[in-house]
């Protein structure tokens, strides 16, 4: 348990996604069998010990710190796992006691119940030192958020064995921690685990963004909408359907609508959608992604959250189906099959990504122009001859987004960087203003951006913060708002959290204007006239 | 609980004052007669027309206002009349070098201000004694069951496990130029570190100082005058506000390493981007400052800067009177 203790606080105390991998791969090497597999699934928060919540822990300190000292102290360390874990009295004469394995650990909070944890959670702590307290609370109270996303973890794992992060992904996602079958194929002492009748995720497909002024051949792509909603792979076998993201990571607590909805074995690949009279007015169309966020992340949902915001899959693609592997046929044949299947998948939950049929490729150019709805992210160009292969295959999917919004923004407050940029004011808040500025209006934060300019111009950025700065708070500077950012962005909704009332999706920096004068910035009238919820 | 109401020491906002005598106690602007318990910059403020302190403190004093104008030197052990029939005796608080309590006596009542102070071993600086008194007015810096603050030795294997570890990066830690830099590297030394330290040429003069008062610091270099990689697999020592700043990019990427009490708490750590986490503080953690004034066993505590409530709150647990004192001008220092 001291080495996962060690790991989860080097983990927490560094920035870099190189050094993460690195301190994680060592740490999976090195550690045996089982240990590193519940490590592996505490981190990525696998876990689940009902019997030990928060308020567990709370009490467990009530019986032993008086409650001023306890508040005092969770104030002012703002964590409860951190407080009790530094709060708890240590065991007289400690040389004699001997520091759980992270199995042992797991073993026995599994075995806890609600009317034995009171007495047997604290003889795992009296059993370690403060650090490893916080590593066993947060273990146990299934709170990590070190950082650490399913992806990293497999690129870590893949790193550690020197095996494809592909293959560890489908496999990964076939198993139960802590995952014997797979730490012994990439130790090389078994075959790769067989998958067959598992609800496993299968690497996405990615594609290149078009080069601008590329031109492909509409005889050797077929085009198609990119959809602002997620994209999700929508798995079921062995009796048993699972909704995944982007990442691998299985979201089908959030969607239960989708998982009911696959009437047979598959795998299939769409952007993922919650219903609304958004496009183009009609029924049965998307609605924005605003309406798609207030369904992600969560562990149960209502019935009325299901009623409102209905969820269905705009299909991409079909990868196996009924047991059979699709994925080294070509494009056309996939898209062949996918069609044909949509008369038998419920329409309620299911619709086709239709082509987009255009003359040439200036035509095609046209019709991106044209396209402003907010529900459409640009157009996907995919080789018709292309075989579905896990990540980016240069040639064989190209996904041109629709030009981006344009804004221009004062920049407000400036934070350091993380990593190698620690030294430097990189991360910017930056506003537009509620009024006339002649007369007196304020500037009111709309975004916030930390990449879109080059190393030079990040330089010049920080010299401009260092010199400009009125304030500090922290790592925050506040600067003397003379410096106007021009902002992309691609697209903009209302937002309760932003005394705005507006939020960007993905704000970058697009051009630092350094000739313009900030009140010619623009107004937050200008930027809510671009809303399309 | 009644207070004791000692009349000729009275708490005010901007320090103690011994009436009779009319000195102040670390005043926290400038008083005609100031007593003060060790350099610090919000403990040592400049302009008072009478500064009375022992000599290292009085030197430090010297470095940072140019003037030595008023100096009344009092050595550890030593008493002085301060007029008003109040006497002073400056006791060893073993916080940084010259650091003091100070015992004041006026008709048989004692009265002792600790300024700041530690209780463990510090190779810099003369150790903390415990001095009989009826009002025992103490600092509350890290008074928060949280701190406890680990052995020294531990926190330095820390730091050259790191070194070891990453053989091609420097590690640059943060520790406050006034005690914490002398600190860690005279541990340094004593854990049998003696490659050549760098040092931010803001350090270089108090260093300087020690040196002078006889701690002995090994060879010190400013990283100004280094090689980039030179300083690979090396230790460097800058101010904490230092650690991120542009200065920083003249060493050889750097392990971000700061030593502070406060570096205890991980979110502390995170907002200050430490990579390495050193938990050395110069300030007396909670189990210190319990048992201290167990030891000392007064009458009454009072207590000064820091977080008073919770000391507050063990002392009414434990049957022990006590108020806090609402002073103004104090940092939370150590930073
Ligand atoms: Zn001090
Ligand atoms: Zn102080």
């Amino acid at each position: 348990m001291q080495r996962f203790a060690a790991l989860v606080d080097a983990l927490t105390y560094t920035t870099g996604r190189n050094a993460k991998l690195a301190l994680l791969a060592h740490y999976l090497r090195e550690t045996p069998d089982p240990d590193r597999g519940w490590a592996l699934a505490a981190l990525t928060d696998g876990l689940d010990f009902p019997a030990v919540k928060a308020s567990t822990i709370r009490n467990l300190m009530a019986e032993r710190v008086d409650p001023l000292l306890w508040t005092l102290s969770r104030d002012f360390v703002g964590d409860t796992a951190e407080t009790a874990s530094l709060l708890w009295p240590e065991a007289p004469g400690d040389d004699a006691v001997t520091p759980p394995t992270v199995s042992q650990v797991v073993e026995m909070l599994g075995n806890m119940t609600r009317a034995t944890v009171m007495s047997e959670l604290p003889k795992l702590l009296d059993r370690l030192d403060a650090n490893g307290r916080y590593a066993l609370i947060k273990l146990a109270t299934g709170a990590m958020r070190i950082g650490i996303s399913a992806r990293l973890a497999k690129t870590a794992f893949a790193q550690a064995f020197d095996v494809p992060v592909d293959e560890v992904e489908e496999y990964w996602h076939g198993l139960q921690p802590p995952y014997a079958p797979l730490f012994a194929w990439a130790s090389g002492a078994a075959p790769a685990p067989d998958l067959a009748e598992l609800p496993t995720f299968r690497p996405f497909m990615l594609a290149h963004p078009l080069e601008d002024g590329a031109v492909v051949d509409l005889a050797d792509y077929a085009a198609e909408w990119k959809w602002d909603g997620i994209r999700v792979q929508l798995v079921r076998a062995g009796e048993e359907t699972r909704v995944f993201s982007r990442s691998g990571d299985d979201i089908s607590a959030s969607f239960p609508d989708l998982a009911d909805a696959l009437p047979f074995p598959a795998v299939l690949d769409g952007e993922l959608l919650v219903r609304g009279s958004h496009q183009g007015g009609e029924d049965g169309g998307a609605a924005s992604f605003n309406a798609l966020q207030q369904r992600l992340g969560r562990k149960s949902v209502s019935k009325k959250m299901l009623a409102d915001c209905p969820a269905f899959l705009r299909l991409y693609d079909v990868l196996l189906l009924r047991g059979e592997d699709l994925r080294e046929l070509p494009w056309s044949a996939r898209r062949a099959r996918l069609e044909a299947l949509m008369g038998v998948l419920p329409d309620r939950r299911f619709d086709l990504s239709q082509l987009v049929e255009a003359r040439d490729f200036a035509h095609l150019a046209q019709l991106r122009e044209q396209a402003r709805d907010a529900a459409i992210e640009g157009l996907m160009l995919k080789r018709r001859d292309s075989p579905y292969v896990a990540g980016r295959r240069t040639g064989l999917w190209y996904k041109w987004k629709r030009d981006p919004l344009l804004v221009d923004c004062v920049l407000m407050y400036a934070q350091r960087g993380s990593g190698k940029r620690s030294s430097f004011y990189s991360d910017f808040t930056f506003g537009c203003w509620d009024g006339d500025p002649e007369q007196g209006a304020e500037l009111l934060p709309v975004g916030k951006a930390y990449f879109g300019f080059t190393d030079e111009e990040l330089k010049q950025l920080d010299r401009h913060v260092r010199q400009h700065t009125v304030n500090r708070f922290g790592p925050v500077r506040e600067t003397d708002k003379s410096l106007v950012f021009e902002v992309a962005f691609d697209s903009v909704h209302a937002s309760k959290r932003h005394k705005s009332g507006l939020a960007m999706r993905f704000p970058r920096i697009h051009r630092i204007r350094w000739d313009k004068p900030a009140h010619e910035a623009d107004r937050i009238a200008a930027l809510a006239a671009l809303v399309r919820d | 609980m009644m207070a004791l109401e000692f009349s000729w020491i009275r708490p005010e906002p901007h320090g103690i004052h011994i009436v009779p005598a009319d000195v102040w106690v670390d005043p926290s602007r400038p008083v005609a007669r100031a007593l003060v318990t060790h350099g610090h910059a919000d403990h040592a403020r400049g302009g008072h027309g009478e500064t009375i302190a022992t000599p290292a403190t009085l030197a430090i004093m010297e470095l940072r206002y140019n003037t030595r104008d008023g100096a009344v030197s009092v050595h550890y052990g030593e008493s002085i009349a301060l007029g008003g029939g109040v006497s002073a005796t400056f006791v060893p608080a073993g916080h940084v070098l010259g650091s003091a309590q100070v015992l004041l006596e006026h008709a048989g009542e004692r009265v002792v201000v600790t300024g700041d102070y530690k209780r463990r071993a510090d190779p810099t600086c003369a150790p903390f004694e415990v001095t009989a008194c009826d009002i025992f007015i103490t600092e509350a810096t890290f008074g928060l069951p949280v701190f406890t603050h680990p052995p020294i030795a531990q926190e330095i294997g820390k730091l050259r496990d790191r070194l070891a570890a990453e053989p091609d990066r420097c590690v640059l830690v943060g520790a406050y130029a006034l005690g914490k830099a002398q600190r860690v590297i005279a541990e340094l030394r004593a854990a049998g570190h003696h490659e050549p330290i760098y040092l931010h040429g803001a350090m270089e003069k108090m260093c300087r100082l020690y040196e002078d008062f006889g701690v002995a610091l090994g060879e010190l270099r400013l990283v100004s005058d280094a090689k980039k990689d030179a300083m690979r697999g090396q230790v460097a020592v800058c101010p904490p506000s230092a650690l991120n700043d542009r200065w920083s990019r003249r060493l050889p990427d750097p392990v971000t390493a700061m030593a502070s009490g406060w570096m205890r708490v991980r979110q502390r750590a995170r907002q200050r981007g430490v990579e390495l986490p050193l938990v050395i503080s110069d300030h007396a953690d909670w189990t210190e400052l319990t048992t201290t004034i167990a030891e000392v066993n007064p009458a009454e505590s009072w207590i000064t800067h820091g977080r008073e409530e919770a000391l507050l709150r063990w002392c009414q647990l434990n049957q022990r009177r006590a108020r806090a004192l609402a002073l103004v001008g104090y940092e939370d220092e150590d930073d």
